[in-house]
């Protein structure tokens, strides 16, 4: 009855004559947690599509053995040792020669979804006449390829806008965003959404009533039209320029013109998919992008979740960041109990709690539950209940380190004890504990709701298990550890702070903000560093940077010190380099007949680059790797670049240095080129 | 999460609720899970109208006393704000009608059939304030002992502002530490009851108080907004256990309940439960009045407290309808509810009864006395009394 064995397939044939096509990717794929379709797997899919042509089953029912998902993509890795067009080519067609022969059995065939169904995985199942998925909130439907710089290459392309409309197509194309199964249903993406319980039943249901396959709606078929293509493309196109520019992101722009051009031939259209996609993964954007995607991977493997259980988080602060800690480690489900006296500045905590849930759960009784979790204390009682403590009170040894004495008798043994100080070194506030070598750091970056990064700082003293399981915690809560050494500014701040303080001297030289901030984002920045240090705080920004010009090669520029003086702190106080009107500064218009100087972008990039040498050598961070992935992560430092230490080594490193030469020349001894140049 | 056990560990969670949402029909288990007590831990919803709170310290301390368990969650909760508006029943058939109509022409003509009456809302808070088997609102009943007992609008008003000065002065000076601070979702801390008025002085006070207008009997009765308790939102829990239970947890022992009445009189003057249920407790241990340290009988009503001390003061009224031989005596309004009561901070009816054993526990440790008695009267003609002692012993 059971086909010859296959190493990533099941192959089952029912009483009812339906077969049912189960993906279990073998263990020799180092990613053995999710199924990924390498070239392994699409062979052997496309031997037993053939035979399935032949043997005329009743339905074709693919599902997924793995309890985490239905298939997560291509194999990423196959990419990276691509070379020229031809192999990506082979490694394409591969993958819609599969997809064209599940299409085109004769039988009713199911994709039975669960868990996520992404990218090459999310094209099997549009391959398929039917698309049933579990309702539960883990399963996720997209095509993210466009995060790698690629777009959609087994038949996505080609099949999504004719079912479900152009506008919806295009949209997750181009964003790469995952959707859950009853937005799914909503768009027409999938035919059902369904409890976990009803799952087989459903697939078999169809097959043995086959109703008719989804069509769009009729606005929605109109939008494939050969002039109407045009009018919604530039559209689209407006909107993307928006997010990225076709110069650093040239994927999105081409997936609008694939389509505007072959939407009405699916033939021509298909191996236009292929070409397209194979000019793209040979590319540089995607080279980067991928790589970004392997430097995330590799973070992601530093914190070991099994390390540490936690239930429990106490957060001492209802500041900014303690709050927003907080509220981040609610949303992902632990409790947490937030200790602050301070009324206000606990219902300002809530305030900001309500917003974020309702934003993310949408469904009262989970936002409800996550309100639930997040506990107000201002006794502090719970400090003796939880698995990890984080303080997060303002910047003052003597404070921090009575407060450890106060709680380290209260606390859980083997309780973490986290500190989120930006600059105060750890050696120095473990001093207070009975056992210092459990105090380590753990820091959040601003917005913690959108900043994947999280600095786990340990000291000389610092125990290393205690660090390792405080990189699992970070895990637990989704985000990316970066292990650094606890010296002044860590890796992030530390990097970013001479970049930023290049533009406040620049600006002070008089070339206007909005300039700079665009040689910035005309790099790749997501924002320039006029407009960041105005929405971090400019006494914020003041106060790091006199603690990093103690002990490093750091000027503060008495422009800082001036306009913090005259209350002019950011965003917050609604006035600092640039006015206010609620977040958006509002721009002064440029001199006629003013020309910026031609080296904004190069000094700003320079000093960054210079002081991330530096951090190399001084092993802030173990590698080149975890630097760049650090500052991608940490600062949005332009990711199609691959981070500042790829950069340097793309771009060459002897010209970089000897461009730091000449501004050194130029503007003195803060360029002076790090030791460390010679070593990249 | 103050204890030195898990949420897990209680045996049961007991709660008093008056009107619980229609989504939360058994609001103790709602509560019991989201306080993260945890699957295994039973959780069941006592209702004995205003003294609903009290009834679930009742049934925690008979099942601890009976043996079937050790570590319960007792208390009272009610959102009156969240009281439903119903629908009528000429609107609940009409909308049975319509959607047992298929077609669109059944459907146009049931909509010919609805009129403006049928939108008349029924408001859930009224009906639960009045007593259906002899008709009369809680307010009503209020206005049936002022008249009986003779008491006046003036001593309603200034019982009223008094209630409202012991907030106040209790607020300021920190006695309220049993109540948690509260936030909403839009930013703001709630740290005490936002009943409490601060007038200018007393002849102002009193002056502003004789002009609200009388609620319940319109025109012509006494019982005003500012002499009644205030509808508010309020929960109170309290941890009770077995000996065995504060020794394997280390309990700190705030007291203990000695011992509860229950009384049954008539429902036209429920507000007099307070004197029935108080009465045979007394008798039972041998106390006088003066063997109270301190006493707290929940507001319900400026008239209806006031009544309750003119009946046990009046001599024809223990004998014919106590039992008693002579009058009981006078209860010193120096002793009485203290820190302010339902006018001042509000009755949230299921919660009440809780708070007022609560807060009582905590005047005793305060003044370092020991013996206080609780009661509350009952709409639908009951009254409900506890007494309690401070300490381990």
């Amino acid at each position: 009855m059971n086909q010859p064995a296959y190493k990533h397939w099941h192959v089952e044939r029912d009483n009812d004559a339906i077969v049912w096509l189960h993906i279990d990717v073998g263990s020799t794929n180092s990613n053995n947690s999710a199924n990924v379709l390498s070239s392994s797997v699409l062979d052997e899919l496309n031997e037993i599509l053939e035979k399935l042509t032949y043997e005329l089953p009743r339905g074709v029912i693919v599902l997924s053995d793995k309890p985490n998902g239905f298939i997560a993509g291509a194999d990423v890795k196959e990419f990276v040792p691509l070379k020229e067009t031809a192999e990506a080519l082979v490694l394409l067609r591969r993958g819609q020669r599969a997809m064209n022969r599940l299409a085109e059995l004769k039988c009713p065939t199911v994709a039975l979804i669960h868990g996520f169904c992404l990218g090459g995985g999310m094209e099997l199942a549009l391959a398929c006449r039917y698309r049933i998925a579990d309702e539960d909130p883990r399963t996720r439907l997209g095509l993210p390829e466009i995060k790698l710089g690629i777009h959609p290459g087994f038949g996505g392309t080609v099949r999504l806008p004719p079912l479900i409309g152009a506008p919806a197509a295009m949209d997750l194309m181009l964003t790469g965003k995952t959707i859950d199964a009853r937005t799914a249903k909503k768009i027409g993406l999938i035919d059902y959404a369904v409890p976990a319980r009803h799952l087989k039943r459903a697939a078999m249901s169809v097959i043995m009533n086959p109703p008719a396959p989804h069509r769009p709606g009729f606005i929605q078929s109109l939008t494939n039209k050969g002039f109407i293509r045009n009018i919604l493309a530039s559209a689209m196109r407006h909107r993307v320029a928006e997010k990225a520019s076709e110069a650093h992101y040239p994927a999105p722009y081409a997936l609008i013109d694939l389509w505007v051009k072959h939407a009405h031939d699916p033939v021509k259209m298909m191996e236009e998919e292929a070409a397209s996609v194979a000019r793209f993964v040979l590319g540089k954007t995607a080279h980067n992008l991928v790589r970004v995607f392997f430097l995330q991977e590799r973070l992601k493997s530093l914190g070991k979740k099994t390390l540490i259980a936690p239930q429990h988080v106490h957060v001492i602060g209802g500041g900014v960041m303690g709050g927003d800690i907080a509220i981040w480690c609610a949303l992902q489900g632990l409790r947490v109990t937030v200790q602050e006296t301070r009324h206000d500045a606990m219902a300002k905590v809530i305030k900001r709690a309500y917003a974020l849930f309702k934003k993310r759960f949408k469904q009262p009784r989970l936002i409800q539950a996550a309100m639930d979790r997040l506990i107000p204390d201002d006794k502090g009682v719970g400090v003796s209940h939880a698995d990890v403590v984080i303080e997060a009170i303002f910047e003052d040894i003597l404070a921090k380190q009575a407060l450890y004495r106060e709680i380290e008798p209260k606390m859980k043994a083997g309780a973490l004890l986290a500190t989120n100080t930006s600059s105060i070194p750890l050696e120095i506030l473990s001093e207070a504990l009975a056992k210092p070598s459990r105090l380590v750091g753990i820091h959040f970056f601003n917005p913690v709701a959108q900043m994947q990064l999280v600095e786990v700082v340990s000291s000389f003293i610092t125990d290393p298990v205690v660090t390792r399981q405080a990189a699992a915690f970070v895990r637990h809560i989704d985000r990316l550890p970066l292990p650094v050494k606890s010296s002044p500014g860590f890796l992030v701040n530390r990097v970013l702070m001479p970049y930023l303080l290049e533009a406040v001297t620049m600006e002070w030289e008089g070339v206007p903000a909005a300039m700079i901030d665009k040689a910035a984002l005309d790099f790749g920045m997501p924002m320039g560093p006029i407009r960041l240090a105005d929405t971090v705080g400019l006494d914020i920004c003041l106060s790091v940077a006199e603690i990093l010009s103690q002990r490093l090669n750091v000027d503060v520029p008495p422009r800082l010190r001036e306009l913090v003086s005259a209350g002019r702190l950011g965003v917050k106080s609604g006035q600092g380099f640039y006015t206010y009107h609620g977040d958006k500064p509002q721009i002064p218009r440029a001199k006629p007949g003013y020309t910026p100087p031609a080296d904004i972008a190069e000094r700003l990039m320079l000093r960054l680059l210079n002081e991330a040498a530096a951090c190399l050598r001084e092993g802030v961070v173990a590698d080149a790797d975890l630097l760049d992935a650090g500052i991608i992560f940490g600062t949005g430092f332009a990711p199609f670049r691959g981070g500042p230490i790829n950069y340097v080594q793309e771009a060459g490193v002897d010209i970089q240095r000897k461009k730091l030469h000449e501004l050194e020349q130029h503007y003195g001894k803060r360029f002076v080129a790090d030791a460390e140049w010679a070593e990249l | 999460m103050r204890q030195n056990f898990q949420p897990s560990d209680f045996d049961e969670v007991i709660l008093g609720c008056v009107m619980p949402g229609p989504d939360e029909a058994n609001i103790a288990r709602v509560v019991a899970l989201r306080l993260g007590c945890g699957k295994h831990v039973p959780a069941w919803t006592v209702q004995r109208n205003c003294a609903s709170g009290m009834q679930a310290l009742d049934c925690a301390a008979r099942n601890i006393a009976l043996g079937r368990a050790h570590l319960i969650l007792a208390g009272g909760v009610e959102a009156m704000s969240h009281a439903p508006v119903l629908l009528n029943n000429d609107m609940v058939t009409w909308l049975g009608e319509w959607s047992a109509e298929r077609n669109f022409g059944a459907r146009l003509a049931a909509l010919s059939k609805l009129r403006a009456g049928h939108f008349k809302p029924i408001i859930g808070l009224l009906r639960g304030l009045t007593d259906p088997v002899v008709g009369l609102s809680m307010g009503q009943t209020a206005e049936n002992l002022a008249h009986r007992f003779n008491i006046s609008r003036e001593r309603m008003d200034a019982f009223a502002l008094e209630s409202h000065r012991r907030l106040a002065k209790a607020q300021d000076d920190k006695l309220l530490g049993e109540i948690e601070t509260l936030y909403d979702t839009q930013g703001h801390a709630y740290e005490h009851d936002d009943g409490l008025r601060r007038g200018k002085d007393h002849e102002d006070d009193m002056a502003k108080m004789a002009k609200l207008k009388p609620v319940f009997d319109r025109h012509f009765g006494n019982v005003t907004a500012g002499n009644s308790a205030q509808i508010t939102d309020g929960a109170a829990l309290l941890i009770l256990a077995s000996a065995e239970a504060v020794e394997k947890y280390k309990l700190p022992v705030l007291g203990r309940i000695i011992d509860v009445q229950w009384a049954g009189l008539e429902p036209a003057q429920m507000g007099l439960g307070p004197a029935h249920s108080m009465a045979p407790i007394m008798q039972r241990h041998g106390l006088a009045i003066q063997d109270i340290d301190y006493w707290e009988i929940n507001e319900a009503f400026a008239a209806q407290v006031l009544a309750c001390l003119e009946a046990w003061k009046d001599s024809d009224y223990c004998r014919t309808e106590l039992g008693l031989d002579r009058a009981f005596g006078e209860i010193d309004l120096a002793r009485l509810n203290v820190d302010g009561g339902g006018v001042s901070l509000g009755h949230p009816v299921g919660a009440s009864g809780a708070r007022i054993v609560l807060h009582l526990l905590n005047v005793l440790k305060r003044t370092k006395t020991r013996r206080g008695m609780a009661s509350l009267c009952i709409g639908g003609g009951q009254g409900g009394a506890m007494l309690v002692e401070s300490g381990r012993e």
